[in-house]
Protein backbone atom coordinates (compact mmCIF):
# COMPACT_ATOMS: atom_id res chain seq x y z
CA UNK A 1 0.00 0.00 0.00
CA UNK A 2 1.44 3.12 -0.53
CA UNK A 3 1.46 6.02 1.82
CA UNK A 4 -1.78 7.60 0.95
CA UNK A 5 -3.53 4.27 0.73
CA UNK A 6 -2.18 3.72 4.50
CA UNK A 7 -3.51 6.83 5.84
CA UNK A 8 -7.05 6.52 4.32
CA UNK A 9 -7.39 3.00 6.07
CA UNK A 10 -6.01 4.00 9.30
CA UNK A 11 -8.61 7.05 8.86
CA UNK A 12 -11.23 4.56 7.97
CA UNK A 13 -11.04 2.72 11.32
CA UNK A 14 -10.90 6.01 13.20
CA UNK A 15 -13.91 7.32 11.91
CA UNK A 16 -15.53 4.27 12.25
CA UNK A 17 -14.51 4.39 16.01
CA UNK A 18 -15.74 7.50 16.57
CA UNK A 19 -18.93 7.10 14.42
CA UNK A 20 -19.46 3.62 16.77
CA UNK A 21 -18.94 5.68 20.10
CA UNK A 22 -20.79 8.72 18.65
CA UNK A 23 -23.81 7.09 17.82
CA UNK A 24 -24.08 5.18 21.14
CA UNK A 25 -23.08 8.06 23.38
CA UNK A 26 -25.72 7.63 26.45
CA UNK A 27 -23.73 4.70 26.75
CA UNK A 28 -20.62 6.54 26.09
CA UNK A 29 -20.03 9.56 26.74
CA UNK A 30 -22.86 10.71 29.20
CA UNK A 31 -22.85 8.29 31.61
CA UNK A 32 -19.51 9.51 33.16
CA UNK A 33 -20.20 12.90 32.75
CA UNK A 34 -23.04 12.14 35.35
CA UNK A 35 -20.81 10.10 37.84
CA UNK A 36 -18.16 12.53 37.71
CA UNK A 37 -21.02 15.38 38.27
CA UNK A 38 -22.37 12.97 41.41
CA UNK A 39 -18.24 12.51 42.86
CA UNK A 40 -18.00 16.75 42.44
CA UNK A 41 -21.26 17.48 44.53
CA UNK A 42 -20.73 14.95 46.89
CA UNK A 43 -16.98 14.90 47.64
CA UNK A 44 -16.13 18.26 46.62
CA UNK A 45 -19.05 19.92 47.80
CA UNK A 46 -20.68 18.14 50.76
CA UNK A 47 -17.65 16.05 52.36
CA UNK A 48 -14.78 18.74 50.73
CA UNK A 49 -16.24 21.03 52.81
CA UNK A 50 -15.56 19.40 55.96
CA UNK A 51 -12.13 17.84 54.81
CA UNK A 52 -10.15 21.23 54.35
CA UNK A 53 -7.56 22.04 52.10
CA UNK A 54 -5.40 19.12 50.78
CA UNK A 55 -1.72 19.81 50.25
CA UNK A 56 -2.77 23.32 50.44
CA UNK A 57 -5.26 23.21 47.81
CA UNK A 58 -9.10 23.51 48.76
CA UNK A 59 -10.47 19.67 47.97
CA UNK A 60 -12.23 20.38 45.12
CA UNK A 61 -9.53 21.39 43.39
CA UNK A 62 -7.34 18.92 44.23
CA UNK A 63 -9.99 16.23 43.37
CA UNK A 64 -10.65 17.98 40.35
CA UNK A 65 -7.39 16.75 37.96
CA UNK A 66 -7.48 13.23 39.43
CA UNK A 67 -11.23 12.63 38.30
CA UNK A 68 -10.45 14.00 35.00
CA UNK A 69 -7.72 11.34 34.36
CA UNK A 70 -10.08 8.67 36.26
CA UNK A 71 -12.43 9.56 33.25
CA UNK A 72 -9.87 9.70 30.54
CA UNK A 73 -8.33 5.91 31.62
CA UNK A 74 -11.82 4.32 31.88
CA UNK A 75 -13.39 5.27 28.73
CA UNK A 76 -9.82 4.51 27.04
CA UNK A 77 -9.90 1.62 28.15
CA UNK A 78 -13.15 0.71 27.78
CA UNK A 79 -13.82 1.99 24.31
CA UNK A 80 -11.17 -0.59 22.76
CA UNK A 81 -11.93 -3.26 24.78
CA UNK A 82 -15.25 -3.40 24.01
CA UNK A 83 -15.08 -2.69 20.58
CA UNK A 84 -12.07 -4.97 19.44
CA UNK A 85 -13.62 -7.68 21.47
CA UNK A 86 -16.73 -7.28 19.44
CA UNK A 87 -15.14 -7.20 16.38
CA UNK A 88 -13.82 -10.81 17.54
CA UNK A 89 -16.71 -11.68 18.69
CA UNK A 90 -19.06 -10.97 15.48
CA UNK A 91 -15.84 -11.93 13.31
CA UNK A 92 -16.08 -8.38 11.67
CA UNK A 93 -12.79 -8.51 12.61
CA UNK A 94 -12.32 -10.18 9.36
CA UNK A 95 -12.97 -7.40 7.33
CA UNK A 96 -9.39 -6.29 8.44
CA UNK A 97 -7.69 -9.34 8.33
CA UNK A 98 -8.45 -9.77 4.51
CA UNK A 99 -7.80 -6.60 3.51
CA UNK A 100 -3.90 -5.35 3.18
CA UNK A 101 -4.05 -2.58 5.96
CA UNK A 102 -0.38 -3.37 8.12
CA UNK A 103 -0.95 -4.61 11.55
CA UNK A 104 0.61 -1.72 12.90
CA UNK A 105 -2.22 0.26 11.25
CA UNK A 106 -4.57 -1.51 12.57
CA UNK A 107 -3.28 -0.90 16.04
CA UNK A 108 -2.42 2.28 16.01
CA UNK A 109 -6.66 3.02 14.32
CA UNK A 110 -7.95 1.48 17.60
CA UNK A 111 -5.73 3.12 19.42
CA UNK A 112 -6.58 6.88 17.84
CA UNK A 113 -10.74 5.44 18.43
CA UNK A 114 -9.74 4.77 22.24
CA UNK A 115 -8.09 8.23 22.73
CA UNK A 116 -10.79 10.05 20.87
CA UNK A 117 -12.89 8.80 23.32
CA UNK A 118 -10.85 9.23 26.21
CA UNK A 119 -10.28 12.89 25.99
CA UNK A 120 -13.63 13.80 24.13
CA UNK A 121 -14.67 12.35 28.16
CA UNK A 122 -11.53 14.06 29.66
CA UNK A 123 -12.83 17.67 27.97
CA UNK A 124 -16.62 16.80 28.99
CA UNK A 125 -15.47 16.39 32.46
CA UNK A 126 -13.60 19.34 32.77
CA UNK A 127 -16.36 21.85 31.64
CA UNK A 128 -18.56 19.99 34.11
CA UNK A 129 -15.94 20.77 36.70
CA UNK A 130 -16.21 24.46 36.10
CA UNK A 131 -19.39 24.47 37.41
CA UNK A 132 -18.10 23.30 40.98
CA UNK A 133 -14.33 25.45 40.82
CA UNK A 134 -12.19 27.64 38.54
CA UNK A 135 -9.51 26.12 36.56
CA UNK A 136 -6.14 27.75 36.09
CA UNK A 137 -3.82 25.26 34.01
CA UNK A 138 -0.08 25.61 35.63
CA UNK A 139 1.20 24.11 32.43
CA UNK A 140 -1.40 23.28 29.64
CA UNK A 141 1.52 21.45 27.68
CA UNK A 142 1.76 18.78 30.61
CA UNK A 143 -1.44 18.51 31.24
CA UNK A 144 -2.02 17.85 27.47
CA UNK A 145 0.41 15.71 27.08
CA UNK A 146 -0.15 13.71 29.97
CA UNK A 147 -3.66 13.32 28.98
CA UNK A 148 -2.05 12.32 25.41
CA UNK A 149 0.11 9.34 26.96
CA UNK A 150 -2.30 8.47 29.80
CA UNK A 151 -5.02 7.81 26.94
CA UNK A 152 -2.46 6.21 25.34
CA UNK A 153 -1.37 3.73 27.36
CA UNK A 154 -5.39 2.28 28.50
CA UNK A 155 -6.26 2.14 24.93
CA UNK A 156 -3.53 -0.41 24.68
CA UNK A 157 -4.35 -2.13 27.95
CA UNK A 158 -7.93 -2.20 26.31
CA UNK A 159 -6.55 -4.05 23.29
CA UNK A 160 -4.35 -6.30 24.83
CA UNK A 161 -7.27 -7.25 27.05
CA UNK A 162 -9.63 -7.62 24.15
CA UNK A 163 -6.65 -10.11 22.16
CA UNK A 164 -6.90 -12.43 25.39
CA UNK A 165 -10.58 -12.37 26.29
CA UNK A 166 -12.84 -14.98 24.95
CA UNK A 167 -15.86 -14.38 26.30
CA UNK A 168 -17.74 -11.13 27.43
CA UNK A 169 -16.85 -11.71 31.17
CA UNK A 170 -12.97 -11.32 30.20
CA UNK A 171 -13.69 -7.70 29.46
CA UNK A 172 -15.29 -6.50 32.54
CA UNK A 173 -12.55 -8.33 34.15
CA UNK A 174 -9.83 -6.37 34.81
CA UNK A 175 -11.61 -2.95 34.85
CA UNK A 176 -13.63 -4.33 38.01
CA UNK A 177 -10.92 -6.02 39.81
CA UNK A 178 -7.48 -3.99 38.40
CA UNK A 179 -8.17 -0.68 37.03
CA UNK A 180 -10.91 0.81 39.43
CA UNK A 181 -8.79 -0.28 42.63
CA UNK A 182 -5.73 1.06 41.21
CA UNK A 183 -7.65 4.22 40.40
CA UNK A 184 -8.95 5.00 43.85
CA UNK A 185 -5.79 4.32 45.39
CA UNK A 186 -4.27 6.19 42.76
CA UNK A 187 -4.27 9.69 44.74
CA UNK A 188 -7.49 10.75 43.00
CA UNK A 189 -8.87 11.68 46.53
CA UNK A 190 -5.88 12.23 48.75
CA UNK A 191 -2.58 12.63 48.71
CA UNK A 192 0.24 9.95 49.35
CA UNK A 193 2.22 12.25 52.06
CA UNK A 194 -1.21 11.13 54.20
CA UNK A 195 -0.32 7.82 54.14
CA UNK A 196 2.62 5.82 56.35
CA UNK A 197 5.76 5.27 54.95
CA UNK A 198 4.68 2.03 54.15
CA UNK A 199 1.67 2.45 51.67
CA UNK A 200 3.57 5.44 50.39
CA UNK A 201 6.14 3.28 48.96
CA UNK A 202 3.14 0.89 48.14
CA UNK A 203 1.60 3.13 46.45
CA UNK A 204 5.05 4.00 44.21
CA UNK A 205 3.91 1.02 42.52
CA UNK A 206 0.72 2.12 41.04
CA UNK A 207 1.37 3.25 37.63
CA UNK A 208 -1.94 5.06 37.80
CA UNK A 209 -0.60 7.74 40.53
CA UNK A 210 2.47 9.12 38.05
CA UNK A 211 -0.46 9.35 35.67
CA UNK A 212 -3.32 11.47 38.13
CA UNK A 213 0.27 13.27 39.71
CA UNK A 214 1.27 14.64 36.38
CA UNK A 215 -2.22 15.88 35.43
CA UNK A 216 -2.73 17.75 39.08
CA UNK A 217 1.12 19.61 38.51
CA UNK A 218 0.36 20.64 35.10
CA UNK A 219 -3.13 22.05 36.43
CA UNK A 220 -2.47 23.03 40.02
CA UNK A 221 1.40 23.46 39.89
CA UNK A 222 2.16 20.83 42.69
CA UNK A 223 2.17 17.43 42.94
CA UNK A 224 3.18 13.98 45.17
CA UNK A 225 5.39 12.78 42.16
CA UNK A 226 7.62 14.99 39.50
CA UNK A 227 6.42 15.24 36.63
CA UNK A 228 9.27 14.10 34.59
CA UNK A 229 9.55 10.79 36.15
CA UNK A 230 6.30 10.77 35.79
CA UNK A 231 5.97 11.30 32.21
CA UNK A 232 9.21 8.78 31.54
CA UNK A 233 6.79 6.31 32.88
CA UNK A 234 4.63 6.80 30.86
CA UNK A 235 6.51 6.82 27.72
CA UNK A 236 7.88 3.39 28.95
CA UNK A 237 4.67 2.05 29.48
CA UNK A 238 3.57 2.72 26.12
CA UNK A 239 6.46 1.68 24.31
CA UNK A 240 6.33 -1.72 26.00
CA UNK A 241 2.13 -2.00 25.87
CA UNK A 242 2.53 -1.15 22.00
CA UNK A 243 5.12 -4.00 21.52
CA UNK A 244 2.92 -5.96 23.22
CA UNK A 245 0.15 -5.63 21.18
CA UNK A 246 2.08 -5.62 17.96
CA UNK A 247 3.27 -8.74 18.50
CA UNK A 248 -0.11 -10.08 19.65
CA UNK A 249 -1.55 -8.90 16.28
CA UNK A 250 0.72 -10.26 14.17
CA UNK A 251 0.55 -13.95 15.72
CA UNK A 252 -3.22 -13.30 15.11
CA UNK A 253 -3.69 -14.37 18.94
CA UNK A 254 -7.69 -15.86 18.72
CA UNK A 255 -8.07 -13.83 15.59
CA UNK A 256 -6.75 -16.09 12.81
CA UNK A 257 -6.19 -20.44 12.94
CA UNK B 1 -1.17 -19.97 -19.64
CA UNK B 2 -1.11 -17.34 -16.79
CA UNK B 3 -2.85 -18.56 -13.32
CA UNK B 4 -4.98 -16.33 -11.24
CA UNK B 5 -4.46 -19.03 -8.41
CA UNK B 6 -1.57 -21.50 -7.84
CA UNK B 7 -1.57 -23.74 -5.23
CA UNK B 8 1.68 -25.92 -4.65
CA UNK B 9 1.95 -28.19 -1.71
CA UNK B 10 -0.31 -26.02 0.36
CA UNK B 11 -0.47 -27.73 4.20
CA UNK B 12 -2.41 -27.35 7.03
CA UNK B 13 -2.06 -28.80 10.92
CA UNK B 14 -3.98 -27.24 12.99
CA UNK B 15 -2.79 -26.93 17.11
CA UNK B 16 -3.90 -30.51 18.21
CA UNK B 17 -2.51 -32.30 15.24
CA UNK B 18 -5.54 -32.22 13.12
CA UNK B 19 -4.66 -32.50 9.56
CA UNK B 20 -6.85 -30.78 7.34
CA UNK B 21 -4.31 -30.09 4.22
CA UNK B 22 -2.33 -32.87 3.23
CA UNK B 23 -0.26 -30.93 0.53
CA UNK B 24 -3.31 -29.13 -1.91
CA UNK B 25 -2.01 -28.38 -5.33
CA UNK B 26 -4.40 -26.37 -7.57
CA UNK B 27 -4.72 -24.34 -10.79
CA UNK B 28 -7.29 -21.66 -11.61
CA UNK B 29 -6.80 -20.04 -14.50
CA UNK B 30 -7.21 -16.31 -15.54
CA UNK B 31 -11.13 -15.69 -15.99
CA UNK B 32 -12.27 -19.07 -14.62
CA UNK B 33 -15.23 -20.08 -12.82
CA UNK B 34 -14.11 -22.97 -10.74
CA UNK B 35 -15.20 -25.00 -8.39
CA UNK B 36 -14.33 -26.55 -5.09
CA UNK B 37 -16.45 -29.29 -4.14
CA UNK B 38 -16.33 -31.76 -1.25
CA UNK B 39 -17.84 -32.83 2.11
CA UNK B 40 -18.26 -31.08 5.35
CA UNK B 41 -14.59 -31.60 6.58
CA UNK B 42 -12.94 -31.44 3.34
CA UNK B 43 -10.38 -28.93 3.36
CA UNK B 44 -12.68 -26.52 1.12
CA UNK B 45 -13.21 -23.24 3.99
CA UNK B 46 -9.31 -24.31 5.22
CA UNK B 47 -7.98 -23.62 1.67
CA UNK B 48 -10.26 -20.62 1.20
CA UNK B 49 -8.98 -19.72 5.02
CA UNK B 50 -5.66 -19.57 3.75
CA UNK B 51 -6.33 -17.85 0.71
CA UNK B 52 -8.02 -15.19 2.43
CA UNK B 53 -5.26 -14.78 5.29
CA UNK B 54 -7.43 -15.67 7.87
CA UNK B 55 -6.01 -19.41 8.40
CA UNK B 56 -2.24 -19.75 8.18
CA UNK B 57 -0.47 -22.17 6.41
CA UNK B 58 1.89 -24.91 7.75
CA UNK B 59 3.83 -25.22 4.44
CA UNK B 60 3.56 -24.90 0.61
CA UNK B 61 3.14 -21.69 -1.94
CA UNK B 62 -0.33 -19.86 -2.57
CA UNK B 63 0.34 -17.60 -5.56
CA UNK B 64 -2.62 -14.81 -6.41
CA UNK B 65 -1.68 -13.79 -10.16
CA UNK B 66 1.90 -12.66 -9.50
CA UNK B 67 1.95 -11.91 -6.04
CA UNK B 68 3.35 -14.83 -3.41
CA UNK B 69 1.03 -15.08 -0.51
CA UNK B 70 4.75 -15.45 1.80
CA UNK B 71 6.72 -12.22 -0.32
CA UNK B 72 3.94 -9.81 -1.39
CA UNK B 73 0.86 -10.97 1.06
CA UNK B 74 -0.77 -7.12 0.35
CA UNK B 75 -0.92 -7.27 -3.34
CA UNK B 76 -2.30 -10.18 -2.83
CA UNK B 77 -5.35 -9.25 -0.53
CA UNK B 78 -5.86 -6.64 -3.18
CA UNK B 79 -6.41 -8.71 -5.97
CA UNK B 80 -8.46 -11.09 -3.79
CA UNK B 81 -12.09 -10.20 -2.63
CA UNK B 82 -13.93 -12.92 -0.35
CA UNK B 83 -17.02 -13.74 0.64
CA UNK B 84 -17.22 -15.69 4.07
CA UNK B 85 -19.68 -18.99 4.55
CA UNK B 86 -21.34 -16.73 7.58
CA UNK B 87 -22.22 -13.28 8.02
CA UNK B 88 -19.47 -11.64 9.30
CA UNK B 89 -20.37 -7.93 9.43
CA UNK B 90 -21.53 -5.63 12.37
CA UNK B 91 -24.88 -6.29 12.51
CA UNK B 92 -25.28 -2.72 14.21
CA UNK B 93 -23.84 -0.99 10.99
CA UNK B 94 -25.34 0.54 8.07
CA UNK B 95 -25.02 -1.47 4.71
CA UNK B 96 -23.85 1.72 3.13
CA UNK B 97 -20.98 2.09 5.81
CA UNK B 98 -20.42 -1.75 5.80
CA UNK B 99 -19.47 -1.23 1.89
CA UNK B 100 -17.52 2.17 2.10
CA UNK B 101 -15.61 1.23 5.00
CA UNK B 102 -14.68 -1.72 3.38
CA UNK B 103 -12.91 -0.01 0.84
CA UNK B 104 -11.48 2.34 3.24
CA UNK B 105 -9.01 -0.99 4.35
CA UNK B 106 -7.77 -0.95 1.03
CA UNK B 107 -7.16 2.03 1.10
CA UNK B 108 -9.76 3.78 -1.62
CA UNK B 109 -10.19 7.23 -1.79
CA UNK B 110 -13.55 8.19 -0.27
CA UNK B 111 -15.07 9.30 -3.82
CA UNK B 112 -14.20 6.52 -5.71
CA UNK B 113 -15.30 4.16 -2.27
CA UNK B 114 -18.96 6.03 -2.87
CA UNK B 115 -19.14 5.10 -6.46
CA UNK B 116 -18.10 1.69 -5.98
CA UNK B 117 -20.82 0.73 -3.32
CA UNK B 118 -23.28 2.37 -4.87
CA UNK B 119 -22.81 0.54 -8.04
CA UNK B 120 -22.67 -2.83 -6.35
CA UNK B 121 -25.11 -1.92 -3.61
CA UNK B 122 -27.92 -1.24 -6.94
CA UNK B 123 -26.48 -4.19 -8.86
CA UNK B 124 -27.15 -6.30 -5.90
CA UNK B 125 -30.67 -4.85 -5.12
CA UNK B 126 -29.65 -3.51 -2.31
CA UNK B 127 -29.23 0.06 -2.55
CA UNK B 128 -32.70 0.90 -1.02
CA UNK B 129 -30.98 -0.58 2.11
CA UNK B 130 -28.03 1.67 2.46
CA UNK B 131 -29.59 3.27 5.44
CA UNK B 132 -30.64 -0.08 7.30
CA UNK B 133 -28.89 -1.71 9.46
CA UNK B 134 -27.30 -4.91 8.56
CA UNK B 135 -29.54 -6.47 11.04
CA UNK B 136 -32.64 -5.53 9.79
CA UNK B 137 -32.23 -7.25 6.34
CA UNK B 138 -33.46 -10.74 5.23
CA UNK B 139 -30.85 -13.79 5.01
CA UNK B 140 -30.97 -13.22 1.33
CA UNK B 141 -30.02 -9.83 1.66
CA UNK B 142 -27.37 -10.20 4.01
CA UNK B 143 -25.46 -12.80 1.58
CA UNK B 144 -26.14 -10.26 -1.45
CA UNK B 145 -24.88 -7.52 1.19
CA UNK B 146 -21.42 -10.26 1.43
CA UNK B 147 -20.73 -10.08 -2.26
CA UNK B 148 -20.88 -6.10 -2.59
CA UNK B 149 -18.53 -5.61 0.11
CA UNK B 150 -16.40 -8.48 -1.41
CA UNK B 151 -16.75 -6.91 -4.52
CA UNK B 152 -15.82 -3.11 -3.86
CA UNK B 153 -12.18 -2.80 -3.61
CA UNK B 154 -12.53 -4.07 -7.64
CA UNK B 155 -10.84 -7.52 -6.87
CA UNK B 156 -9.20 -9.37 -9.87
CA UNK B 157 -10.44 -12.93 -8.32
CA UNK B 158 -13.52 -13.45 -6.29
CA UNK B 159 -13.69 -16.30 -3.78
CA UNK B 160 -17.52 -17.40 -2.11
CA UNK B 161 -17.89 -20.08 0.28
CA UNK B 162 -21.06 -21.70 -0.24
CA UNK B 163 -22.39 -18.42 -1.41
CA UNK B 164 -25.92 -19.57 -1.75
CA UNK B 165 -26.17 -21.56 1.31
CA UNK B 166 -30.03 -20.94 2.51
CA UNK B 167 -31.07 -18.78 -0.21
CA UNK B 168 -34.48 -19.55 -2.03
CA UNK B 169 -34.14 -20.90 -5.76
CA UNK B 170 -35.13 -17.60 -7.43
CA UNK B 171 -32.66 -15.49 -5.30
CA UNK B 172 -30.04 -18.02 -6.02
CA UNK B 173 -31.04 -17.71 -9.87
CA UNK B 174 -30.70 -14.57 -9.65
CA UNK B 175 -27.41 -14.27 -7.84
CA UNK B 176 -25.97 -17.16 -10.00
CA UNK B 177 -26.76 -14.64 -13.23
CA UNK B 178 -24.77 -12.04 -11.32
CA UNK B 179 -21.87 -13.93 -11.11
CA UNK B 180 -21.82 -14.98 -14.63
CA UNK B 181 -22.26 -11.12 -15.59
CA UNK B 182 -19.29 -10.86 -13.21
CA UNK B 183 -17.55 -13.17 -14.59
CA UNK B 184 -17.45 -12.40 -18.27
CA UNK B 185 -16.38 -8.79 -17.29
CA UNK B 186 -13.01 -10.71 -16.26
CA UNK B 187 -13.52 -11.54 -12.61
CA UNK B 188 -12.25 -14.79 -11.68
CA UNK B 189 -14.25 -16.87 -9.78
CA UNK B 190 -13.79 -19.61 -7.12
CA UNK B 191 -16.34 -20.94 -5.15
CA UNK B 192 -17.62 -23.46 -2.85
CA UNK B 193 -20.63 -25.03 -2.90
CA UNK B 194 -22.93 -27.77 -1.32
CA UNK B 195 -25.62 -27.30 -4.39
CA UNK B 196 -23.68 -29.51 -7.27
CA UNK B 197 -26.40 -28.42 -9.91
CA UNK B 198 -24.82 -24.50 -9.12
CA UNK B 199 -21.36 -26.24 -9.98
CA UNK B 200 -22.33 -27.98 -13.29
CA UNK B 201 -24.25 -24.07 -14.22
CA UNK B 202 -21.75 -22.40 -13.59
CA UNK B 203 -18.55 -24.07 -13.25
CA UNK B 204 -15.88 -24.23 -16.16
CA UNK B 205 -13.56 -26.28 -13.84
CA UNK B 206 -13.87 -28.45 -10.89
CA UNK B 207 -11.75 -29.80 -8.12
CA UNK B 208 -12.76 -32.28 -5.89
CA UNK B 209 -11.51 -32.45 -2.27
CA UNK B 210 -11.86 -34.77 0.72
CA UNK B 211 -9.95 -35.89 3.23
CA UNK B 212 -7.41 -32.67 3.26
CA UNK B 213 -6.40 -34.01 -0.78
CA UNK B 214 -7.50 -33.33 -3.90
CA UNK B 215 -9.43 -36.07 -5.74
CA UNK B 216 -10.27 -34.56 -9.11
CA UNK B 217 -9.08 -31.39 -10.57
CA UNK B 218 -10.16 -31.27 -14.52
CA UNK B 219 -12.89 -29.34 -16.63
CA UNK B 220 -16.39 -30.17 -15.99
CA UNK B 221 -16.43 -31.91 -19.50
CA UNK B 222 -13.85 -34.15 -18.53
CA UNK B 223 -15.79 -35.32 -15.16
CA UNK B 224 -19.39 -35.58 -16.88
CA UNK B 225 -17.75 -37.37 -19.45
CA UNK B 226 -16.34 -40.21 -16.91
CA UNK B 227 -20.04 -40.98 -15.66
CA UNK B 228 -20.77 -44.00 -18.07
CA UNK B 229 -25.16 -43.54 -17.26
CA UNK B 230 -27.03 -41.08 -18.42
CA UNK B 231 -30.29 -40.47 -16.49
CA UNK B 232 -33.33 -38.57 -19.05
CA UNK B 233 -35.97 -37.60 -17.17
CA UNK B 234 -39.48 -38.44 -19.56
CA UNK B 235 -42.76 -35.88 -19.43
CA UNK B 236 -45.95 -38.91 -19.67
CA UNK B 237 -49.11 -37.76 -21.09
CA UNK B 238 -51.81 -38.84 -18.74
CA UNK B 239 -49.42 -40.53 -16.85
CA UNK B 240 -50.34 -43.21 -14.44
CA UNK B 241 -47.43 -42.70 -11.61
CA UNK B 242 -46.48 -46.55 -11.74
CA UNK B 243 -43.55 -47.81 -13.23
CA UNK B 244 -42.95 -49.16 -16.96
CA UNK B 245 -41.53 -52.83 -17.21
CA UNK B 246 -38.38 -52.16 -19.19
CA UNK B 247 -36.25 -54.75 -20.22
CA UNK B 248 -32.32 -53.22 -20.04
CA UNK B 249 -33.44 -50.42 -18.19
CA UNK B 250 -33.33 -49.21 -14.68
CA UNK B 251 -36.31 -46.57 -14.34
CA UNK B 252 -37.33 -45.36 -10.89
CA UNK B 253 -39.58 -41.90 -9.80
CA UNK B 254 -37.36 -38.92 -8.86
CA UNK B 255 -38.73 -36.68 -5.89
CA UNK B 256 -40.58 -34.89 -8.29
CA UNK B 257 -42.79 -37.89 -8.93
CA UNK B 258 -41.36 -37.72 -12.67
CA UNK B 259 -40.36 -40.80 -14.49
CA UNK B 260 -36.42 -41.39 -14.73
CA UNK B 261 -35.09 -44.32 -16.74
CA UNK B 262 -31.47 -44.44 -16.51
CA UNK B 263 -29.32 -45.77 -20.08
CA UNK B 264 -25.53 -46.67 -20.50
CA UNK B 265 -24.08 -43.54 -22.13
CA UNK B 266 -23.24 -45.63 -25.78
CA UNK B 267 -27.01 -47.17 -26.07
CA UNK B 268 -29.32 -44.99 -27.71
CA UNK B 269 -33.18 -44.24 -26.45
CA UNK B 270 -34.95 -45.79 -29.55
CA UNK B 271 -35.09 -48.84 -27.72
CA UNK B 272 -36.58 -47.49 -24.48
CA UNK B 273 -39.04 -45.37 -26.78
CA UNK B 274 -40.14 -48.66 -28.56
CA UNK B 275 -40.54 -50.52 -24.98
CA UNK B 276 -42.69 -47.91 -23.41
CA UNK B 277 -44.88 -47.25 -27.04
CA UNK B 278 -45.19 -50.97 -27.01
CA UNK B 279 -46.54 -50.56 -23.57
CA UNK B 280 -49.18 -47.57 -24.16
CA UNK B 281 -46.39 -45.31 -22.38
CA UNK B 282 -46.53 -41.80 -24.70
CA UNK B 283 -43.10 -39.71 -24.12
CA UNK B 284 -44.25 -35.78 -24.66
CA UNK B 285 -40.96 -34.43 -23.92
CA UNK B 286 -37.83 -35.72 -22.22
CA UNK B 287 -34.42 -33.87 -20.60
CA UNK B 288 -31.23 -34.22 -18.54
CA UNK B 289 -31.20 -34.93 -15.08
CA UNK B 290 -29.25 -31.94 -14.31
CA UNK B 291 -27.52 -32.76 -11.07
CA UNK B 292 -25.34 -34.91 -13.00
CA UNK B 293 -22.19 -34.09 -10.39
CA UNK B 294 -23.54 -36.12 -7.52
CA UNK B 295 -23.30 -38.93 -8.80
CA UNK B 296 -19.93 -38.72 -9.96
CA UNK B 297 -19.30 -36.97 -6.79
CA UNK B 298 -20.59 -40.11 -4.31
CA UNK B 299 -18.58 -42.34 -7.00
CA UNK B 300 -15.59 -40.48 -6.33
CA UNK B 301 -16.04 -39.70 -2.26
CA UNK B 302 -18.32 -42.35 -1.25
CA UNK B 303 -21.23 -40.30 -0.24
CA UNK B 304 -22.92 -37.30 -1.49
CA UNK B 305 -23.15 -33.94 -0.13
CA UNK B 306 -25.21 -32.59 3.24
CA UNK B 307 -28.28 -29.92 1.79
CA UNK B 308 -27.39 -28.29 5.42
CA UNK B 309 -25.42 -25.04 5.19
CA UNK B 310 -23.26 -25.95 8.48
CA UNK B 311 -19.53 -25.11 8.56
CA UNK B 312 -17.15 -27.71 8.12
CA UNK B 313 -15.20 -28.61 11.33
CA UNK B 314 -11.55 -27.98 9.97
Amino acid sequence: MTPYQIWIAFMTIVVREVRRFTRIWPQTLLPPAVTMTLYFVIFGNLIGSRIGPMEGYDYMEFIVPGLIMMSVITSSYANVVSSFFSMKFQRSIEELLVSPTPNWVILTGYLAGGMARGLIVGFVVMLVSLAFTTLEFYSPVLVVTTALLTSLVFSLGGFINAMFATKFDDISIVPTFVLTPLTYLGGVFYSINLLDPFWQGLSMANPILYMVNAFRYGVLGASDVGPVWAIAMLVVFAVVLFTVSLRLLDRGKGIRS
Amino acid sequence: MEYALDIRGLRKTFPGGLEALKGIDMQVEAGDFFALLGPNGAGKSTTLGVLASLVRKTAGQVRVFDADLDTDPARLKTWLGFVPQEFNFNQFEKVGDIVRTQAGYYGMAPARAALNAERYLRELGLWDKRNSPARMLSGGMKRRLLIARALVHEPRVLILDEPTAGVDIELRRSMWGFLERINREGVTIILTTHYLEEAEALCRNIAIIDGGRILQHTSKQALLQQLSMEHFILDIRNDPGTLPQLEGYHCFRNDEGALVVEVEKEDGLNDVFRQLGEQGWEVTSMRNRSNRLEELFMSLVGRSLPASEEEESA
